[in-house]
Order: structure tokens, then sequence, then C-alpha cells
């Protein structure tokens, strides 16, 4: 090996109730050199971490920094020993500026005052040397999520962090922000640093990574260079099997319009006007795509588009019949599917069995009660067949939703959305935090659902999922939007700056269709 | 991982979801009376005669018997009244107000329409009692679904109303002018207004009976009583389905006090013989204990207040025995304790989490936005 050994982790273990989140892993981290951990959720990756920056204490193994064994028992021996870690979840205190979260734990004081001018001028420093752009006494809640994530970068280097741990930084990022987050990566190896870089993202990886080791179900799988693997390969190595990459469907055949939206307005639970005036047409046979930032108003337009949020204007019709402010059921009864973002929260009750959850909005009409009586043989039936033409891994129809794997508990969601008569389907999030055996699933189903001539409106966050499936897509930014694209055309580059809010120079945006 | 949660996640039997059901109940009941024991000891008499006592003085004799079950009835009734409210995820503490209100109303009735046959005036008697209830239960329901006041306020604040308002109907414009009366209570009802017994056992107990089945059957078997369990366990879920989250919590605080006000109107008729003021007092607050008890299970309310009765119809022969029949509050307020905090219990004796039941989450609002 060329570069030093700066970090070593040998045989690690960890066990939580019920679950081996790392068995026998070992990793080696050179000096400047970043190394992607790739991983499924669920396969181990942050509890690793939380391993090396002393948060967990592994059942057995040990981890060697510099050559030196060390027992992490704490972040701060983490940090004492150089090693910085930056959170899926970021851990910012929003109200406070720049410095003062920099500084936050490790004040540097002058008498009885801090002296904020002094790490001001140190973080400035550390701004010019590794290109992180910030301004020392911005407010944190007034800054976009990817200059957030520079001043928790800038907080490890702060403590004189050499080996930095990423966790999926790449989740909250527009692509133009992650290009961004790239080159301050390759700028803290070029200078010395050494990079543990998180991601489920197969192109990513590719890009960035010097060595790719790839966990699965808490085992190191192997550990490969990018220019000696693709995204084939890794993804097999991630699943454990052959996985097809792309869907395929056939070209699009639009019919009549389904859902019409005009000039729709939502205010969000604080008030705050989230969607402004967006307007669209989704037709039957097409998937259109609303890809965006988490944040932009998604959310807020599908509650309303599904009766389960108040419009404060504008109109909304399901074919062809006025459904605006009507209650929920008004539009399941006009063919409405809905896989909620919120699967938990919305889309099951995970205290009741698979078998009440099949029934959950159709629980009123024949087959499955008759002059108010529920008919539990005809549930009971229904429900072993969807549990087995859908694939849901359950013992059996009894068991609590709550006690299903975040894949099945979707796929539960499908299956009832799926096997009622649906002319319009709206998809929100359907893949997130899922493994991609079940990822997999669920676009093959939606693609049917689309060929079968369903008008699915399909919002995400992932760009790679939005382009795979859909026919046209729509970018929303700060509540309106930008664009509407037909996939052909909506290049990565193209998307991530509508979604960042830039319109398009050389298009005239047209919002409507 | 996923198979990990698989074999994790096999449903209990329909014999172990029993046993856990009644596990904590039971261990509540016997820590209970322990700890009665102790403070008996304590006092310088005999526990075990002292409860040998109470249990003859309730079971041991036909009169006994009787005491036994005309002092359950009502308890059933308010038990009900509460365990139904805590399937829509209700805390309805105004049982209290609604039992009274069915009281009185259920006597208004009785004794102010003459010459109807029983077997019209008793129903009549009986139905003026449930609408009362129902009327005063559906208000907090609606105060909930259209202003957002939580329902635990606004059922104690009922209460108080109601209990003034009783007091002032029995001793205005229905008090009992009967000459020599002096004190605040109705005229008595009519015999065509009675609730007869049948041997030794109460009709109004069968009743009661009656109504427990009735309201499992309806929480198992009904579009309704679905519709009930959903808003109660995931209120957001509930109205992502399309259920009208508003009406079913009206609906079930009608129903909850339709049930405590039948209880008021059962003791009326069948015991007190007309409505006065006192009579009926603690009867909506041990329905919150023995709902709690019987683990909000419409069935299992029946042997929970058949326990309570027992205690209180025991409670004579314990005192006789020698041992202050104050102790019988402190051994129910301790089962409530225990049976209000299944953590304690579980801590204690290791147990696990149920895993099949359905938790009824209390107290939760749904949100008000949208
Ligand atoms: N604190 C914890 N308690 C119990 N189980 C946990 C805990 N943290 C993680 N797990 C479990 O360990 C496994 C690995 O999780 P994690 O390391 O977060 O995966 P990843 O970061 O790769 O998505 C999962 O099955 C997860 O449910
Ligand atoms: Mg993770």
């Amino acid at each position: 090996m060329r570069a030093e050994v700066v970090l070593e982790v040998r045989n690690i273990t960890k066990s939580f109730p019920g679950v081996v989140a790392n068995d026998n892993v070992s990793l080696t981290l050179h000096r400047g050199e970043v190394l992607a951990l790739l991983g499924e959720n669920g396969a181990g990756k942050s509890t690793l971490m939380n391993i090396i920056y002393g948060l967990y204490h592994p059942d057995s193994g040990e981890i060697i920094v510099k050559g030196e064994k060390v027992q992490l028992g704490s972040p701060r021996e983490a940090i004492e020993h150089g090693i910085g870690m930056v959170h899926q979840h970021f851990m910012l205190v929003p109200v406070m500026s720049v410095v003062e979260n920099v500084m936050l734990g490790i004040e540097s004081t002058q008498g009885p005052f801090l002296d904020k001018r002094a790490a001001a001028e140190q973080i400035r420093q550390i701004s010019e040397q590794y290109g992180l752009k910030v301004d020392p006494y911005a407010i944190v809640e007034d800054l976009p999520v990817g200059v957030r994530q520079r001043v928790e970068i800038i907080k490890t280097l702060y403590r004189e962090a050499d080996i930095l741990i990423l966790d999926e930084p790449t989740a909250v990022l527009t692509p133009q922000e992650v290009e961004e987050l790239f080159e301050i990566i390759e700028a803290l190896t070029a200078q010395g640093k050494s990079v543990i870089f998180i991601s489920h993202k197969l192109k990513e990886v590719l890009r960035i990574a010097d060595r790719i080791t790839v966990l699965r179900r808490g085992k190191v799988v192997g550990t490969v260079r990018p220019e000696e693997t693709d995204e084939q390969q890794l993804a097999e190595m991630m699943v454990g099997r052959s996985v097809l990459l792309r869907v395929e469907k056939p070209p699009r055949e639009p019919g009549m319009p389904v859902l019409e939206v005009d000039d729709l307005w939502v205010r969000d639970e604080t008030g705050h006007m989230a969607v402004r005036g967006v307007s669209f047409r989704l037709y039957a046979g097409e998937i259109l795509g609303i890809a965006g930032v988490q944040g932009n108003g998604q959310t807020e337009l599908v509650k309303a588009l599904s009766g389960l949020k108040h419009a404060e204007k504008g109109h909304i019709r399901i074919a062809g019949q006025p459904v605006t402010n009507l209650a929920p059921r008004a539009f399941y009864e006009l063919g409405l599917g809905h896989v909620p973002e919120d699967r938990q929260h919305d889309g099951l009750i995970l205290s009741l069995p698979i078998k009440d959850n099949i029934i959950l909005n159709t629980y009123y009409k024949q087959p499955y009660s008759e002059n108010m009586v529920l008919k539990h043989d005809v549930i009971a039936e229904t429900a072993k067949r969807l549990v087995e033409e859908f694939d849901v891994r359950t013992p059996g129809i009894d068991t609590r939703a709550g006690a299903l794997s975040g894949g099945n508990q979707q796929k539960v969601i499908i299956a009832r959305e799926f096997s009622r008569p649906i002319r319009l389907l709206y998809a929100v999030q359907p893949t997130r935090g899922l493994d991609v055996g079940s990822i997999e699933y669920i676009h093959r189903r939606l693609v049917e659902k689309r060929n079968e001539g369903a008008a699915v409106l399909l919002v995400s966050t992932e760009l790679e999922e939005i382009l795979a499936l859909s026919d046209r897509v729509a970018v929303m930014y700060e509540g309106q939007i930008m664009d509407i694209l037909p996939v052909d055309e909506a290049t990565i580059e193209r998307l991530g700056l509508l979604m960042a809010g830039v319109r398009d120079a050389t298009r005239t945006a047209q919002t409507t269709n | 991982m996923a198979d990990a949660k698989i074999a994790n996640g096999a449903p209990p039997t329909r014999w172990q979801r029993f046993a856990q059901a009644i596990t904590i109940p039971l261990l509540a009941v016997v820590l209970a009376m322990l700890v009665g024991a102790i403070i008996i000891v304590i006092a310088g008499a005999n526990p075990l005669g002292g409860y040998t006592a109470m249990f003859r003085g309730a079971l041991g004799t036909a009169r006994g018997l009787v005491r036994t079950f005309e002092k359950a009835t009502p308890l059933i009734f308010s038990g009900l009244a509460v365990a139904f409210a805590f399937k829509a995820g209700l805390f309805n503490i105004g049982a209290q107000g609604q039992l009274i209100l069915g009281a009185i109303a259920a006597a208004y009735v009785g004794f102010a329409f003459e010459g109807l046959p029983p077997f019209v005036h008793l129903p009549l008697a009986l139905a003026a009692g449930m609408l009362a209830g129902a009327i005063w239960g559906a208000i907090p329901g609606a105060l909930k679904t259209f202003t957002g006041a939580h329902e635990v306020i606004t059922t104690i604040m009922l209460n108080f109303v109601a209990i003034n308002l009783t007091d002032y109907l029995a001793n205005g414009p229905w008090k009992d002018r009967s000459p020599g009366n002096i004190v605040a209570r109705t005229p008595a009802i009519l015999p065509s207004a009675e609730l007869p017994s049948i041997g030794v056992v109460p009709l109004g107990l069968l009743i009661a009976i009656g109504m427990a089945v009735l309201a499992w059957w309806v929480l198992a078997n009904t579009t309704f009583g679905y519709e009930i369990r959903a808003v109660g366990l995931n209120p957001a879920a509930a109205r992502y389905a399309g259920m009208s989250v508003g009406r079913t919590v009206i609906a079930s605080m009608a129903i909850s006090g339709l049930l405590a006000g039948l209880g008021g109107a059962v003791e009326t008729l069948g015991i007190v013989g007309r409505y006065q003021p006192g009579f009926n007092t603690g009867l909506g607050f041990d329905g919150i204990t023995i709902a709690l008890l019987a683990q909000t299970s419409p069935l299992g309310v029946v042997p929970a207040a058949l326990l309570f009765g027992v205690m209180r119809a025991g409670a004579n022969q314990m005192q006789l025995y020698g041992v202050d029949a104050e102790i019988i509050g402190i051994v129910q307020g301790t089962m409530l304790l225990f049976v209000s905090a299944p953590i304690i219990i579980r801590k204690l004796f290791r147990l696990r989490a149920p895993e099949g039941g359905e938790e009824v989450v209390l107290s939760t609002g749904w949100g008000s936005s949208g």
C-alpha cells in the first residue's frame, strides 16, 4: 500500500436486540484517501461509524488509529484521536450563528468572554483552505442545507480532525450541491485528510471513491476499486443477487387528462404558504415525476390533491369531476390510489394485523362488509391472496403491520392500493428507506399500473428514481413548479438547476401544460 | 435483518393473547390485596380473616349475592362507558355526569308519566336515561371535533354542570312535594317503571352484561367498530383512509355517554327508586378504574366490576370482623395505580411488552390542520 494507514478496524461485531448490525467487520483507511462505504439501508453503515466515533461500544473487535490501539469511550475521545463525524441528521443549533455552532463544546475564551472573533478568523482560514464557502456570522437556520453541511464539516476540521466520516452526506443535496461537496472532499484529501464516505448510491461512490468497501447485512462483502468495477457489479455485491437497474417500459400512450390542477395554493402546518399556484395536467397512461429537494411543497401538494389538506385557492378535477376540498373518501371513490409519504404514520395502523390494514379504505364496501357487518372470512381470504400476490414476507395475515420490515410494510400498502380499481395513483417517496430488492419490485409495479392505463404521480427526492420511471418530470421549488420536461430532455444538470430555483434560460418557462 | 424481524413477528395465538391480556390485571389485583393486607396488619388486625369475611359476606349468602350484583351493575355500565371511549382514543372522565343525568331523566319519566303499562313505561324510562347520557357525552365529542378542546377538560367541567343541574331539578321543578319531605329528591317512580329481579339476579345486571357483549360485538364485527378502533389507534391513518375522525369521535362519546346514562337509569329504576343527589356518588369515577383493570376490553369490564361489587358488598362483614372498610378504598386505589402503570408491573416481573395487543394511544390529538 502506498500511503500510511491512518485507521484500521479489526473484526468489529456489534449486536442490537434481534439484529447483528456489524458482523466481524474489518476495514482500513489510508492517508489522503476517500473510502466509500456502500450498503443498503440497514446494512450497518451508521452503526460501524458510530462505533468508530465512540458513540457505540463494539461487542468485540479493535480499532487502531495511526498505529495505536485505542478504546473510544465517547466522541470526545474520538475527536482527540483526530476523528470527526458528520451525522446523517445534522446536529446544529438552528438559532445560533455559524461561529457559535462551530465553537460549541470547545469554546475558546479570552478571560471570561467567548473569543468569537478568533474563532471566526479560524473558520475563515479553514473555509479558504478547503473551499468551504460560508459566512461565519450567518444564522444556521437561514442557511440552505448544503451550506449547513459545510458548517458540520468545518466543525470537525476546527477540532483538528484528519479522519472525516460523512454519513450519507448526499441524501439531502441537489445534484449541484453534491458536485460542490465532491470538490470539497477532493480538496480535503489533496491536503492529507482521509475521508470515509457513506452512501447507498452507486454512481456517487464510483465517482468519488478511491476504494469501495461493500457492506451487506452487517458483513463486509468485499473491497473494490472504482476502475475495476461497475454499477452492475456493485449492486449485486450490495444486494447479494443480480438486479435489474433499468426499468423497461414501452413508449407512453397518453390518454385523457385524469388529474387537472389549476392555480393551487396550500398552507403547511405552520400556516406558511407551501404550495403557490401550482397547475398541471396528469394523463392516463403516464408517470409524471415530481422532483425537488425535500420540503419544497411536495408533501402539502399531495395532501391537497387527496383531500387531506385544505386548498386555499385553486381547482382540482379528477376525471372531469371537481373535487377541490372534498373529503378524502370522495377522491377514493373517483379511483384514487395513494401510497403515502409517511407509511408508518399515515399508511398503516401498526398495532393492527395485516388483514385489518388491507381493508383500511375499503372496509365499508362489498365484499368486505354488508349492512355494516364486517365479513371476516372474506377479509382473511383477500388478505391471504394479496400477501401472496404482492410477495409480503410475513408469517401470516394476523401479524401486526408494525412487526414487518419497512419493505414489507410498503408492500402491504401497495397491495391495498393496487388491488382496487384505480385510475389515478399517487406514489410519494415510495421506496424511501427500502432495500434494493423491494425498490426493484415497487418500481416494476408502478410501471405496470401506468401500462394498464392509470395516471401516476410519482413524488420523489431521488432523481435516479424520477428519471428511471417518469415520462415527464416536473420540478418543484419553493411551492412552485419550475418547469415540466419530457424525460429525455431532463438531464441531471437541468433538473439540478431547477431544483435550486434557477429557471432554464434557454427555455421559456411553462408551468402549465 | 428482515428475516430476524419476521421470526420475531409471529402473531401470538388467541390463548397467548388472552393470557397476556389478563396477566397485568391479575397481578394488579393480587398486589393490591397484598398491600391492603400489610396495612391491615399494621392496623393490628388479621388480613386473612378480614378478606375471608369480605368474600363470605359478598358471596356466601343469597342476600350477599344480591347485594354484590346490585353493586356491580352500575359499575359495569360506567366501566363500559369509559372502556368504549378508550377504544376511540378518548378519555371520558365525564361518566359520572352522564350517569347522574341518565338517572334523573329516568326518574322523571318514571314518576311523571302515569297510566302507562310496564312494557311501555319501563323501556321509555330506560330510553330517557340513555338519551340524556348520550347528549351529555356527545357535547365533549363535538367540542373536541369543532374547537379542539380536550375531552379530559370538558368532561370534568361537564361533571360539575351535571351535578348542579340535577341538584337544581331535584330541589326545584322535579322535587318530591309529598308532605313531610324536606330533602332534595324526586318523587318515587311508579311501579310500572320499576326494574324487577329474576330470583337473586337483578334484570339490570342482565342488561349490563348484554350491553357488554353488544359493545364487544360492535367493536369487533362492524364497520363502525372498525372505524372506532382505527381512530383510536392512529387518527392520521384513519383520516388518510377516508374515515371521518370527527364524526367517529362524536359518535363514540355519545355511545359512551349512553352507556353511562343507562347505568344511571338502571340504578334509579332498579335500586334507588327515585333520583336523590348523593346516591350515585363515585359510580362514574370507579368506571375509570374498572375500565383500566379490564384493559379497556368491554368483556373484561364484567368480571372487573363484579370484583368491585364483591368488595363493596362485603365491606360491612369485613367491618364487623374488625377491619376498617376504608381498606377497600385503599385496595381499589392501589389497583388503579398498578393497572395504570403497567410499565411498573412489567419491570417488577420482567415481562415483555405485549406483542399482539392493540395498545390504545390515549389523549391523542388528530391535528386540527387541513
Ligand atoms: N440503536 C439501535 N438499536 C437497535 N437497533 C439498531 C440501532 N441502530 C441500528 N440498529 C439496527 O442495526 C441495523 C443497522 O442499522 P444502521 O447501522 O443504521 O444501517 P445503515 O446506516 O447501513 O442504514 C438495522 O437493522 C437497524 O435497525
Ligand atoms: Mg445510516
